[in-house]
C-alpha cells in the first residue's frame, strides 16, 4: 500500500467532513434565519446536495476505482441513468425502512423523505461513485474481508458509521426533555451526520493502525 | 353544564380542585374520600376484589351516629361498606361498553328518594362518564350529552333540596366530586394532570352568596373531603385521616366555632402522628400545633372575659392562621410518612436477588454446553468455614440493626427461625458464587484459546442481541424510557428483523456465488440418500428421517419461489409489526395520537370491527389447525365460532343478519361454551404429552401434544382479547409460522439465539396488545368473561393471562419449536429454559437495584412502582413457564437414559 494513496484518502475524507461543517455555517450568511435546528429541512437539502456534489467531484478527480476500459458515450449515459435510478430506489428503500421503524406514514412525509435522501447521500451515493451500479461489487465489498483497496475499506467504515449514527440518533426521541433537537427527524439526521463524519475520520486512522495486516488481493 | 355553572357563578357554593394521589383507580380513591387516608399502591391489586373496609371511615361514623344512608351506583361502595346502607342498589362497573344503563340504574330511584324524608345521607355514584372515557376517549361526541344529563340530575336534586329547606330545620349540603380524572386517552390510573385533578363542589343554602367575580378555584387534597364532611355533619373525624378541614366551607360560622373545628382536626392529626412516629415531639407540625393550641386557649380566655370584639377578631384570625399552618405541616409530614422505606428488608431482598442473578450468569458457559447441566454447588459450601463465618456476621448485623431501628421493619418482625433461614440462604449463595468464580478461574487458566475462538465467531445477530439486552436494561433507569418501553422493544425487533434479512441475503447470495456446483452435488447426494431411505423406510428411525429432511430442505431451499418468499419474510414481518404498532398506541407521549384501535371501537364502525374480527378468527383457525389432530380441529373451529357469538352477545360485534342491537347480555353461556373447548383441547394435548412420557418414545406425539396445548391457549386468548385486538393474535401466529419456516429452520440458529428472539417478540407483543407500564391499561374486563360475579381465583388468572398473553404464547411456541428441534440438538429445551430464565432475571434484578436507588425520585409512584408491579407478575409467570419447560425436558432426559 502506498503512502500517497493514504494521503489522498486523508485529503478526500477531510474535505468531505469540512463540507458538512460548512453546510451548517455558510448558508446562514445567505439565508435569513438559517439554523440547523430551526430550518432543518433547508439544512437537510443543502447538506445532501453539497456532500453529493463533493463526492461526485472527488470521484471524478481522484478516480479511486479504475474504470476497467474506456467506454463509449452511450455506455456512460446508461451508466449515469442507472446510477440515478439506483439512488432514487435507495431513497425509497430508506424511506420505507424509516416508516417501518415507526415514523409517521402520512404526517411529515417531507421530513422523512429528506432524511432518507440524506442517508442515501451518505451511503448509496458513495457506493455508486466508487463501485458504479454493480450490485455484485457491492455485495463483495460489504461481505466479510471483501475490500480490495483502502478506498473500499473507507467506504465500508463510513457507510456503517452513518447508519449506526442514525440508529443511535433515534434513542433520545422518547425522552421527555422537550428539546428542539428531539423533534423528528432532527436527532436521527444529526446522528447520521455525526456518524458519517466520525466514519470519515475513523477510516484513515483505522487503515493507518492496521496497515501491517492489510494486504489486498488483486481480485 | 349550564345549571351547575350558574350555581357556581351566582349561587351559594364553593368550588375547589381536589388533587387525587396516584394510583387514580376507583377503589383507592373511594377509600381516600371516605377515610381521608392515603391508600397504598398495593390497593390497586385488590381494586377488583374490594373487601369490606375495616378502617375507621366516614360512613361508619355516620351509621353509628344513627344517620340513615342511601346509596345508588358503583357497587364498589357496597362491597367496601357492606352493611352500612339502609337502602342500596349497586351497579357492576365492568361492562365498560355500557354508557346509559349504568346511569339509568341510579337515576330511576332518584325521584322516589327525593320525595321521601327518611334519609340523612344520599350517595350517588354515576359511572357513565368514566365508561365513555374508557371506551371512546375524552373527546368523544358522547361526552356532551352525558354531561348535560348529569347537569339535569344535579338541577333536579338541587331544586328538590331547596324546596325541602323551608320545612327542615337544618340546611342541606350537596357535594359534587369525582373519584379520579381522565387522561388524554380517556383512561385513568396514572398521575397525569388530567387524571389527578378532580372537581369538588359544595352547594348549600347555608353558604353566603358569592360576592365578586369568579376566581380560580383553590387546590385542595382529595383527602380533605373526609374531615370537612365529618366536621360538617358533626361526626368524629376518622382516625387515619390526613386531611385538613377546608376552611371556607365553615366560613359562615362564628370565630369560636371555626377555631373549635380546627382544633378538633389538629388534635386528630397530632394523635395520628403520635401513633406513627416515635419522635413526634420534634415534628415542626406538632410544635406549631401546640403553640396554636396555647394561643387558642388564650383567645378563649379573652372571649369569655368578653373583650373588645375588634381585638378578639384580629387575635382570632391570628390563631386561625396558626392552626392552618400547623395543619398543613402536620398532614404533609403524615403523607410523607407513608413513603418511608424499610431499607433493611429491601437490602436483604436485593442481595438475595443479585446473588441468584450472579449464580445464573456464572453458570452460563456450563449450562449452554452440550450437556446442558445446571447445578448450584451448594452442598460443599455448606460445610466450609466461610459459610459459618458469614452466617455469624450476618446474624450479628441483624441483631444490631433490629435492636437499633426506630421504625417498623418487616424483616425484623419475622420470626427468628425464618430470619436465620434467610441468613443461611444468603451466605450459602455467596459461597456458591465464590466457588463458581474459583472454578471458572481454574478452567480459564488451562485452555486459553477457547474463549478467543468463540468471541471471534460472533455474528451480527449475536452482537445485536447482546447490545439490545444491555441497552434495554440500562434504559430502565430513565422514567421516560419506562413510560415508552414499547418503543425500545419495537426498535429492537425491527433491527433484529433487518439483521435477519441481512443474514438471509448472505446465506442465499454468497452460497450461490461460492459454489453452485457444490450445492447441486449436495442436493443430488441427498436425493439419492432419500430415495434409498424411501425404499427401506421401515428401518430408518424417525429422528434420522426428519434430520435428513431438514438438511435436504435447506439444500433445496436455494431454488425456486421459496427463495424469494424467504427473502421477503423479514419484510413481511416488519410490515406486520408496523401495522400492529398503529393498532394500539400506548405509553404516555404519543398515546393521544389517533390509532386504529380507537377507530375500530367507536360505535360508528361496528360493522368494520365485526368484519375484522370474523376474518381474524378464520385466519387464526387456518394458522393453528395445520398441526392439530382432527378432534382438536373441530373443537377449535367450534370454539372460535363461540368466541364470535360471545362478542356478539355482549354487543361488541354484530352478526350480518342482526341489524339493530337490542338485548345485551353478559354472554355467560357463550363464554362457558368456549371454555369447555379450551379445556377440551388442552386436555387432549396433556393426554398426548403424558402418553409420550409413559408409553412410547415417539417425539411426534409429544410435539402434537405441545401444539394442542398451545392452540388451546390461543383459543383462550381469542376469547379474552377485545375484538379489535384479534389481529394481534393473527399476526402473532403468522410471524411465528414464517419465522419457523423461512428463518429459524434454514439458518440453523442455536437454542439460545432462538430463545432470545422469542423473548424479544414476546415483549413486543405485550405492548402490541395495548399494554403499557401504567396501571390504566390493564384490561380488567377479561377477568369477568364467563363469570356471573366476581370470583377471585379465576378472575385473577384470566386477567393475568389476557395481560401477558403475548409473552406467554411466544414462550409456549418456543417450547413447541425447541422440542421439535430435539433431533438436531438434544439439549435444546434445557438451553431454552435457561436462557429464558436468564433473559427475565437480568432486567428484573437490575431494575430492583435501580428502583432502590431511585426511591426518592419524583416519579417513583407514578412510573417506577407500576413497572415494578408488572415485572413482579411477569416473573411469576416466567417461573411457571420455566417449570413447564423443565417438566418437558425431564421427560426427554429420561427417554435418553432409557
Amino acid at each position: 500500500m502506498r503512502d500517497a494513496e493514504v494521503r489522498r484518502l486523508w485529503a478526500a475524507n477531510l474535505l468531505c467532513a469540512a463540507s458538512v461543517v460548512l453546510t451548517a455555517v455558510v448558508p446562514a450568511f445567505f439565508l435569513d434565519g438559517f439554523t440547523v435546528l430551526g430550518t432543518h429541512l433547508t439544512w437537510l437539502c443543502v447538506c445532501s446536495v453539497c456532500v453529493g456534489t463533493l463526492n461526485v467531484i472527488l470521484c471524478l478527480v481522484l478516480k479511486p476505482s479504475l474504470s476497467p476500459k474506456r467506454s463509449s458515450l452511450g455506455n456512460k449515459i446508461s451508466r449515469f441513468l442507472k446510477c440515478c435510478i439506483y439512488f432514487f430506489m435507495s431513497c425509497i428503500l430508506f424511506h420505507a425502512i424509516i416508516v417501518l421503524y415507526g415514523a409517521p406514514l402520512i404526517e411529515s412525509v417531507t421530513e422523512t423523505f429528506l432524511f432518507a435522501v440524506l442517508l442515501s447521500t451518505f451511503t448509496t451515493l458513495q457506493c455508486l461513485c466508487m463501485l458504479g451500479p454493480n450490485i455484485q461489487a457491492w455485495i463483495r465489498v460489504f461481505s466479510k474481508n471483501g475490500a480490495t483497496s483502502i478506498w473500499e475499506n473507507s467506504l465500508q467504515i463510513t457507510t456503517i458509521c452513518s447508519i449506526l449514527g442514525a440508529w443511535f440518533g433515534a434513542f433520545p426521541i422518547p425522552l421527555d426533555w422537550d428539546r428542539p433537537w428531539q423533534v423528528w427527524p432532527i436527532s436521527c439526521s444529526l446522528g447520521a451526520t455525526f456518524g458519517y463524519m466520525a466514519g470519515l475520520i475513523i477510516a484513515p486512522l483505522w487503515i493507518h493502525w492496521n496497515r501491517k495486516q492489510l494486504t489486498y488481493k488483486s481480485r | 353544564m349550564p345549571y351547575t355553572t350558574q350555581v357556581i357563578e351566582k349561587g351559594t357554593s364553593y368550588s375547589f380542585i381536589a388533587e387525587a394521589k396516584p394510583p387514580t383507580v376507583t377503589m383507592p380513591r373511594i377509600k381516600a374520600l371516605m377515610t381521608g387516608s392515603i391508600p397504598g399502591f398495593i390497593d390497586v391489586v385488590v381494586n377488583l376484589n374490594s373487601p369490606a373496609l375495616l378502617d375507621d371511615n366516614l360512613i361508619w361514623q355516620a351509621k353509628t351516629a344513627g344517620k340513615r344512608i342511601i346509596f345508588y351506583g358503583d357497587d364498589t361502595w357496597v362491597k367496601l361498606f357492606p352493611k352500612h346502607f339502609v337502602e342500596y342498589d349497586g351497579t357492576t362497573s365492568f361492562f365498560v361498553s355500557d354508557f346509559t344503563e349504568v346511569d339509568d340504574n341510579v337515576t330511576r330511584h332518584l325521584d322516589r328518594v327525593l320525595k321521601r324524608e327518611d334519609w340523612d345521607l344520599l350517595i350517588l355514584h354515576y359511572l357513565g362518564l368514566d365508561h365513555i372515557g374508557h371506551v371512546t376517549g375524552p373527546n368523544s361526541p358522547l361526552v356532551g350529552p352525558k354531561l348535560r344529563e348529569m347537569d339535569n340530575i344535579l338541577k333536579k336534586i338541587h331544586i328538590s333540596l331547596l324546596s325541602k329547606e323551608g320545612e327542615a330545620s337544618l340546611p342541606s349540603l350537596l357535594v359534587v366530586c369525582g373519584d379520579h380524572g381522565m387522561s388524554e386517552t380517556g383512561s385513568h390510573g396514572g398521575s397525569s394532570e388530567g387524571e389527578v385533578h378532580t372537581p369538588l363542589l359544595f352547594i348549600s343554602s347555608a353558604f353566603e352568596k358569592r360576592s365578586g367575580p369568579l376566581t380560580q378555584p383553590e387546590l385542595v387534597q382529595q383527602t380533605d373531603l373526609a374531615s370537612t364532611l365529618a366536621v360538617g355533619l358533626g361526626l368524629p373525624i376518622s382516625r387515619n385521616s390526613v386531611g385538613n378541614l377546608i376552611l371556607p366551607v365553615v366560613g359562615g360560622k362564628t370565630m369560636r366555632e371555626q377555631l373549635r373545628f380546627l382544633h378538633l382536626n389538629g388534635f386528630q392529626l397530632s394523635r395520628l402522628l403520635e401513633e406513627n412516629t416515635p419522635a413526634y415531639e420534634k415534628d415542626p407540625g406538632y410544635e406549631q400545633f401546640k403553640i396554636a393550641e396555647k394561643s387558642h386557649g388564650n383567645w378563649i380566655k379573652l372571649y369569655l372575659e368578653g373583650n373588645n370584639s375588634e381585638i378578639l377578631m384580629n387575635l382570632g384570625k391570628k390563631v386561625l392562621k396558626q392552626y392552618l399552618e400547623a395543619l398543613k405541616t402536620l398532614s404533609s409530614s403524615l403523607s410523607k410518612q407513608v413513603a418511608q422505606y424499610d431499607m433493611y428488608s429491601m437490602m436483604v431482598g436485593t442481595v438475595i436477588i443479585m446473588e441468584v442473578l450472579l449464580l445464573l450468569l456464572l453458570s452460563v458457559p456450563k449450562a449452554l454446553s452440550s450437556r446442558a447441566e445446571f447445578e448450584v454447588p451448594l452442598s460443599p459450601s455448606l460445610f466450609s468455614l466461610l459459610f459459618y463465618l458469614m452466617c455469624l456476621v450476618l446474624c450479628a448485623v441483624h441483631v444490631i440493626v433490629c435492636t437499633s431501628a426506630e421504625s417498623l421493619c418487616y424483616f425484623c418482625s419475622m420470626s427468628w427461625l425464618t430470619a436465620l433461614g434467610v441468613m443461611m440462604l444468603i451466605s450459602a449463595l455467596m459461597c456458591g458464587i465464590l466457588s463458581a468464580i474459583g472454578k471458572i478461574l481454574e478452567n480459564s487458566r488451562l485452555p486459553v484459546k477457547n474463549p478467543v475462538v468463540s468471541s471471534s465467531s460472533w455474528s451480527e445477530v449475536d452482537v445485536l442481541m447482546l447490545a439490545g439486552t444491555i441497552g434495554h436494561v440500562l434504559s430502565l433507569g430513565a422514567s421516560s424510557f419506562i413510560e415508552e418501553e414499547h418503543q425500545t422493544w419495537y426498535f429492537l425487533i425491527n433491527t433484529l428483523c433487518l439483521a435477519l434479512c441481512q443474514e438471509l441475503c448472505r446465506n442465499h447470495f454468497l452460497l450461490k456465488e461460492c459454489d453452485p456446483q457444490h450445492g447441486t452435488s449436495l442436493k443430488q447426494n441427498f436425493d439419492g440418500i432419500r430415495e434409498a431411505s424411501d425404499c427401506k423406510n421401515i428401518d430408518v428411525p424417525a429422528s434420522g428421517n426428519s434430520k435428513l429432511d431438514k438438511v435436504a430442505s435447506s439444500a433445496e431451499f436455494i431454488k425456486g419461489s421459496d427463495k424469494w418468499l424467504s427473502l421477503a419474510s423479514p419484510w413481511i414481518i416488519l410490515i406486520c409489526c408496523r401495522l400492529l404498532r398503529s393498532l394500539n398506541r400506548t405509553g404516555v407521549q404519543w398515546a393521544h395520537r389517533p390509532d386504529f384501535g380507537h377507530w375500530l371501537t367507536s360505535s360508528e364502525h361496528k360493522s368494520e370491527l365485526s368484519f375484522l374480527a370474523a376474518v381474524s378468527l378464520v385466519m387464526i383457525f387456518f394458522l393453528v389447525q395445520r398441526r392439530c389432530s382432527l378432534v382438536s380441529k373441530i373443537a377449535m373451529a367450534l370454539g372460535l365460532l363461540g368466541v364470535y357469538s360471545y362478542r356478539a352477545a355482549i354487543g361488541n360485534v354484530v352478526f350480518p343478519w342482526q341489524h339493530d342491537s337490542k338485548d345485551i347480555s353478559k354472554g355467560i353461556t357463550e363464554a362457558r361454551f368456549v371454555f369447555v373447548f379450551v379445556l377440551g383441547i388442552v386436555f387432549t394435548g396433556t393426554k398426548d404429552l403424558l402418553k409420550s412420557q409413559v408409553i412410547s418414545a415417539d417425539s411426534s406425539v409429544k410435539s402434537t401434544g405441545l401444539w394442542e396445548v398451545y392452540s388451546g391457549l390461543v383459543l383462550l386468548a381469542a376469547l379474552l382479547f377485545r375484538p379489535h385486538n384479534l389481529p394481534v393474535l393473527v399476526f402473532c401466529l403468522l410471524i411465528q409460522t414464517m419465522m419457523t419456516k423461512y428463518i429459524w429452520r434454514p439458518l440453523k440458529f442455536d437454542a439460545a439465539q432462538i430463545t432470545i428472539m422469542h423473548y424479544w417478540f414476546g415483549q413486543a407483543f405485550f405492548y402490541f396488545q395495548g399494554n403499557s407500564n401504567g396501571i390504566a391499561t390493564v384490561d380488567v374486563s377479561a377477568g369477568f368473561v364467563g363469570l356471573e360475579s366476581y370470583v377471585e381465583i379465576p378472575a385473577i388468572f384470566l386477567t393475568a393471562f389476557a395481560t401477558y398473553a403475548g409473552p406467554l404464547l411466544w414462550a409456549i411456541h418456543l417450547l413447541c419449536y425447541l422440542s421439535s428441534e430435539v433431533s438436531r440438538n438434544a439439549a435444546a429445551v434445557g438451553h431454552g429454559c435457561f436462557c429464558y430464565a436468564l433473559m427475565r432475571s437480568i432486567p428484573v434484578a437490575i431494575y430492583i437495584v435501580l428502583v432502590t436507588g431511585l426511591r426518592y425520585h419524583l416519579f417513583i409512584w407514578s412510573v417506577f412502582s407500576p413497572k415494578l408491579l408488572y415485572e413482579g407478575v411477569h416473573v411469576f409467570i416466567t417461573a411457571a413457564i420455566c417449570l413447564f419447560f423443565t417438566a418437558m425436558d425431564q421427560n426427554h432426559s429420561q427417554k435418553v437414559q432409557d
